[in-house]
C-alpha cells in the first residue's frame, strides 16, 4: 500500500510539472501582457521598463524554472491586473466557486435520483417521457445559453431573481459566505441550476439505466416473490445498489464543477475562480492563468488518488493484484 | 425604565429605518474593471473616470469638455514659459488635512516618478515651484500653451497620506508587492472609497466634507464589472443596476423598447482610422513582391474613395456613428467644420489601381482587433467588402485585442501592412495626434510617432507640428494645425472613418449627463 502511494504521488509531481511547463510555453502566444497592463499611449522607454520589471525579457525557461521554484515555496506571483498575490485572489474567490459547485451538487445529485428513479419505475407513462425530454435539452443546450435563457425569464421577465452577482454575503474567519442572508440564497438559484443541469441530467439518465438493470436481477424477483412492498423494494433493495456508480460519477463531476465553472460564472459575474481566469486570459495575466491551471490539476490529481485508493479499499481484489504484482 | 427603554428601541428602529430610505444608492455596471485605486497607475478612460469621484486636478473638464477650475481657481501665463497656478483656499482631504501648494508639487513629483502611466503629464523638463502656499509655477523650456489640457486626469494626491502609508511611489503597472495606495484612495472629490474589492464591487460613499456643491443627489454608488454583455443588459432591464456603459449596438432597440430604461448616445471623441504600411520596402504580408505598393499615394488614394464610410455607418453602425474627415474630433478641433469627407468613387479607385500598375488589384493582410472598438471586426469586414469591388484581396487577421496589440504596437514591431485603430488625444488637443499618429517616425531617439504604426512621413507636417507645440495665439494656432491636417489629407496617409458612438444604459429613473469623452461621471447624476 505504502509503494502504491509513493508510486501515485510521484505520478501526481510528474502531472505538476507537466502542466506548468506546457501552460508556461502555451502562454507565449496569448498575447503580450505589457499592452492590456498599460494604456496604449504610453511612452515605448516606460513600456520596456514594465517589460522588464515583469521579467518578461528573459528567457523561455529561465521563466519557467523561476515560476516553478517559487511556486514550491507555496508563492504563485503577484497578478499583472490587480498587482495582488495570486493566492491572495484565489483566497478571496475560493468560497464563492465552491459554494456554488456545492450547491449545484446538491441541485444535480438529489433531482437527478429522484427523476431518474421515477422515469424507470414508471416507464411509458407521460411522465417519465416528459423527463426524459428534459434531460435531451439539457444535455444538448449549451450552458451559457441555458444562463441566458434563466436570466431572461427569472430576471428580466419576472423579476424574481437577481441576475448577476452574490447579492450580500457574510464573512466567517475567511470564508465569505451566502447561505446567510435572503439575497445570497436568492442569488445562488440561478448560477446553481445553470451550472448543475448537466450533471442532473447525467445523474439521472444514469440512475434509470442502473435501476432499470437493477429490477431485472434474480433478488429483486426474489423479493417480490417473498411479498415484500414495492416501496421497500425499490427505495431499499434496488435504489441502494445502483447508486454506487452514480457516487463515484457524482465525486469525479464534483472536481469538472469547481474546475469548469468558468462559463457559468461569466454569465452571472459570478466572484469566483473561473470568471477570475476567464478575465486573466483576456488580459494576458499569466500569474493566475498558471496558478489555476496548477489549481485544476491538483484537484483532479487528489480526487483520482483518492478514487484509486477507495478502489482498493471496497474492492479487494484490485488489492491482491496490486500486492502480487508489486 | 420601561418605557424609556422601548421609548430607545423606537427611535433607533426609526432611524435604522430612516437611514436606508432617504440614502440614494445608485448601482452602476461597466464592461471593464477598476484595477487599482492609485490614480497613476492607468491611464485608461473608464479607470480615470473613476478615480474622478475620489480625487481631483488643479483643472476639471465640463460637461461640454471645456477646462474650467478645479483645485487651482485660476491660471495665468506670467512670463511665456512660466504658468502660475493660483490653488483653492479653504480645501480639505477627505482625511481632514488641508490642501496645500505641498501636496501639488509633491504629485508633481510623484506623477514623473518611475513606474508613474501619467508621466506624459507634467513634461519631464517642467520645473515646479512653490510661490507660497496657495500658488505654484510651473517652468517649462520652451513655451507651451496647452500644458495644463490634460491635468483633469492629472489628480493630486495628499503629500501627508502617501509619507504616512508608504505610497510616495506610484504604484507601478508591474508592481511586485501590493501598494497601499493600490487599494486604498483618499483625495479631495466628492466621494470617498467606502470598499473595494478588486474586480468584484467597489462601494463609492459621499464625502460630507466636499468643499464644492455636488449637482447630483447620489449619496451611495455601487460599482460592479459585469462583462458579459447579455448580463449587463439584463441586470439594467431588470432594475439591478441603473446606469451600465456599454450597450452593445445590437440591444439597443431591446433596451429602448422595455420602457424602463434607455440608452443614452452621442457622438465619443474617438477617431477610428485605417493605415498603412509606407516604411517597409516589401509589404511583410502582401502579393506584391519587390515593392511596397503603399509608397505610392496613388494606391492609398484609391484605397481612401473604395471606402464607403456613410455605408459603414448604416449597414455596420446602426446609424450610430459619425463619419470622419479628420483624425480628430470636432470637439477638440473648433475648424473641424472647415473640413468634409469626400464622397467614394470606386470607379474612381479603380482607375488611380491601373495608374499605380495594379490593374488587376493586389493581396495584402489586414490588421483588426475584434473586442476593442464598437463593433470593430464588423468594420472590418465591410471594409474588405468594399476593397473587394476595387479588386484588392484582403487577407483578414481579425483577433482579440490581446494577440492584436501584440503584434502592430512599437513592441510588437509594427508588424502590420493595413490596420485598424481607434485613437482619443488625451490631452484634448491636436498637438498630440499630430506627433504621436502623424509624426515621422524616422529618429529613433525621439517618441515622435511612436503610435505612427504605418510611418507615414511628410516633415512639413512635422515642422508644422512643432510650430503649433510652441504658439500661443490661438487663432494663429488653429490656422498652423488646419494645415498640418491638410497635408495629411492631401498626402492619403491615413483613412479616418468616423467617430464612434457612446452607448450607455440608463434607468428611467436616473437623469445623467453624458460626456464625449465616455467617461461616466455619477456625481452629476440625479435618481429619483
Amino acid at each position: 500500500m505504502l509503494a502504491f502511494l509513493v508510486r501515485r504521488v510521484l505520478q501526481a509531481a510528474g502531472v505538476f510539472l507537466a502542466v506548468g511547463i506546457i501552460a508556461f510555453t502555451m502562454f507565449r502566444f496569448v498575447g503580450d501582457p505589457v499592452n492590456q497592463i498599460v494604456s496604449i499611449d504610453t511612452p515605448y522607454a516606460e513600456r520596456l521598463a514594465v517589460r522588464q520589471s515583469l521579467g518578461l525579457d528573459d528567457p523561455v525557461p529561465v521563466q519557467i524554472l523561476r515560476y516553478l521554484g517559487r511556486a514550491l515555496g507555496g508563492d504563485f506571483g503577484i497578478s499583472y491586473q490587480f498587482r495582488q498575490p495570486v493566492s491572495a485572489l484565489f483566497a478571496e474567490r475560493l468560497p464563492a466557486t465552491l459554494e456554488l459547485a456545492l450547491c449545484a451538487t446538491v441541485f444535480a445529485l438529489g433531482l437527478g435520483v429522484l427523476f431518474g428513479v421515477v422515469s424507470a419505475l414508471r416507464r411509458g407513462t407521460a411522465l417519465a417521457s416528459a423527463l426524459n425530454a428534459l434531460s435531451l435539452v439539457g444535455i444538448s443546450l449549451p450552458t451559457f445559453l441555458i444562463g441566458i435563457l434563466l436570466i431572461y425569464v427569472f430576471s428580466e421577465t419576472f423579476r424574481l431573481l437577481p441576475s448577476f452577482g452574490r447579492g450580500d454575503v457574510v464573512r466567517v474567519g475567511g470564508w465569505t459566505t451566502g447561505f446567510l442572508t435572503p439575497s445570497g440564497l436568492k442569488a445562488l438559484v440561478l448560477p446553481s441550476i445553470t451550472l448543475g443541469l448537466f450533471q442532473l441530467t447525467l445523474v439521472m439518465r444514469l440512475v434509470r439505466a442502473e435501476m432499470l438493470e437493477v429490477l431485472r436481477t434474480d433478488y429483486i424477483r426474489f423479493a417480490r416473490a417473498r411479498g415484500l412492498r414495492s416501496r421497500t423494494i425499490h427505495f431499499r433493495h434496488a435504489l441502494k445498489n445502483t447508486l454506487i456508480p452514480v457516487i463515484t460519477i457524482a465525486g469525479l463531476q464534483l472536481g469538472s464543477l469547481i474546475a469548469f465553472a468558468i462559463i457559468t460564472e461569466t454569465v452571472f459575474q459570478w466572484p469566483g475562480m473561473g470568471a477570475l481566469f476567464l478575465q486573466a486570459v483576456q488580459n494576458v495575466d499569466i500569474p493566475i492563468m498558471a496558478a489555476y491551471l496548477l489549481l485544476v490539476a491538483g484537484i483532479f490529481v487528489v480526487i483520482n488518488l483518492t478514487v484509486d485508493i477507495l478502489y482498493t479499499v471496497v474492492d479487494p481484489r484490485l488489492h491482491v493484484a496490486g500486492a502480487t504484482g508489486g | 425604565m420601561r418605557t424609556r427603554g422601548s421609548l430607545w428601541t423606537l427611535s433607533l428602529a426609526l432611524l435604522l429605518a430612516a437611514g436606508p430610505v432617504s440614502a440614494v444608492t445608485l448601482r452602476y455596471a461597466n464592461q471593464g474593471d477598476l484595477k487599482s485605486l492609485d490614480p497613476y497607475t492607468l491611464n485608461e478612460t473608464t479607470t480615470i473616470a473613476h478615480h474622478g469621484h475620489v480625487y481631483e486636478g488643479l483643472t476639471k473638464r465640463g460637461k461640454d469638455l471645456a477646462i474650467e477650475p478645479g483645485l487651482a481657481e485660476r491660471w495665468e501665463l506670467v512670463e511665456p514659459t512660466r504658468w502660475r497656478f493660483f490653488l483653492r483656499r479653504n480645501v480639505k482631504f477627505s482625511d481632514g488635512t488641508p490642501f496645500t501648494a505641498d501636496d501639488v508639487v509633491f504629485s508633481a513629483a510623484r506623477v514623473r516618478a518611475p513606474g508613474s502611466n501619467f508621466a506624459t503629464r507634467v513634461p519631464a523638463d517642467v520645473k515646479v515651484e512653490k510661490v507660497d502656499d496657495f500658488t505654484v509655477d510651473f517652468i517649462s523650456a520652451q513655451p507651451n500653451p496647452i500644458l495644463h489640457y490634460s491635468w483633469d486626469s492629472w489628480y493630486i494626491m495628499s503629500k501627508a497620506w502617501a509619507e504616512k502609508n508608504n505610497s510616495v511611489a506610484p504604484t507601478p503597472a508591474a508592481a511586485t508587492t501590493p501598494t497601499y495606495s493600490a487599494l486604498n484612495a483618499m483625495g479631495t472629490g466628492p466621494f470617498t472609497i467606502e470598499s473595494h474589492q478588486p474586480g468584484v464591487k467597489t462601494v463609492f460613499k459621499k464625502n460630507p466634507n466636499y468643499w464644492g456643491k455636488i449637482e447630483g443627489n447620489v449619496d451611495e454608488i455601487v460599482f460592479t464589472p459585469i462583462s458579459n454583455d447579455s448580463t449587463r443588459v439584463s441586470a439594467l432591464l431588470s432594475g439591478e443596476v441603473d446606469v451600465i456603459e456599454p450597450v452593445p449596438l445590437q440591444d439597443i432597440n431591446r433596451v429602448n423598447s422595455a420602457g424602463s430604461a434607455q440608452v443614452l448616445t452621442g457622438p465619443e471623441v474617438r477617431t477610428i482610422f485605417l493605415g498603412f504600411d509606407q516604411t517597409r520596402d516589401e509589404l511583410s504580408n502582401s502579393s506584391v513582391k519587390g515593392k511596397n505598393p503603399f509608397k505610392d499615394r496613388r494606391v492609398r488614394e484609391a484605397f481612401y474613395k473604395a471606402i464607403d464610410a456613410e455605408a459603414i455607418k448604416a449597414r455596420v453602425m446602426r446609424g450610430l456613428s459619425t463619419p470622419s474627415a479628420l483624425m480628430i474630433a470636432p470637439e477638440f478641433f473648433k475648424l473641424s467644420s472647415d473640413f468634409t469627407r469626400p464622397k467614394p468613387d470606386p470607379d474612381g479607385a479603380k482607375k488611380l489601381l491601373a495608374e499605380a500598375g495594379y490593374p488587376n488589384g493586389f493581396e495584402v493582410g489586414m490588421n483588426c482587433p475584434s473586442d476593442r472598438y464598437v463593433n470593430d471586426g464588423d468594420i472590418c469586414r465591410a471594409v474588405i467588402g468594399m476593397l473587394a469591388r476595387i479588386g484588392i484581396k484582403i487577407n483578414p487577421i481579425i483577433e482579440p485585442k490581446a494577440q492584436y496589440f501584440a503584434k502592430v504596437l512599437k513592441s510588437g514591431g509594427y508588424n502590420t501592412s493595413f490596420y485598424m485603430l481607434g485613437w482619443t488625444p488625451g490631452t484634448g488637443d491636436s498637438h498630440n495626434v499630430l506627433y504621436e499618429i502623424m509624426g515621422c517616425r524616422t529618429d529613433p531617439k525621439s517618441s515622435r510617432g511612436d503610435t505612427n504604426l504605418g510611418g507615414y512621413c511628410n516633415p512639413k507636417l512635422d515642422e508644422l507640428t512643432d510650430q503649433v507645440l510652441v504658439e500661443l495665439d490661438t487663432g494663429k494656432r488653429d490656422q498652423l494645425i488646419k494645415q498640418a491636417y491638410q497635408i495629411g489629407i492631401d498626402d492619403y496617409g491615413y483613412i479616418p472613418l468616423h467617430q464612434q458612438s457612446l452607448s450607455w444604459g440608463v434607468s428611467k429613473k436616473v437623469k445623467l449627463v453624458q460626456r464625449a469623452d465616455n467617461q461616466v461621471l455619477l456625481y452629476w447624476a440625479q435618481k429619483d
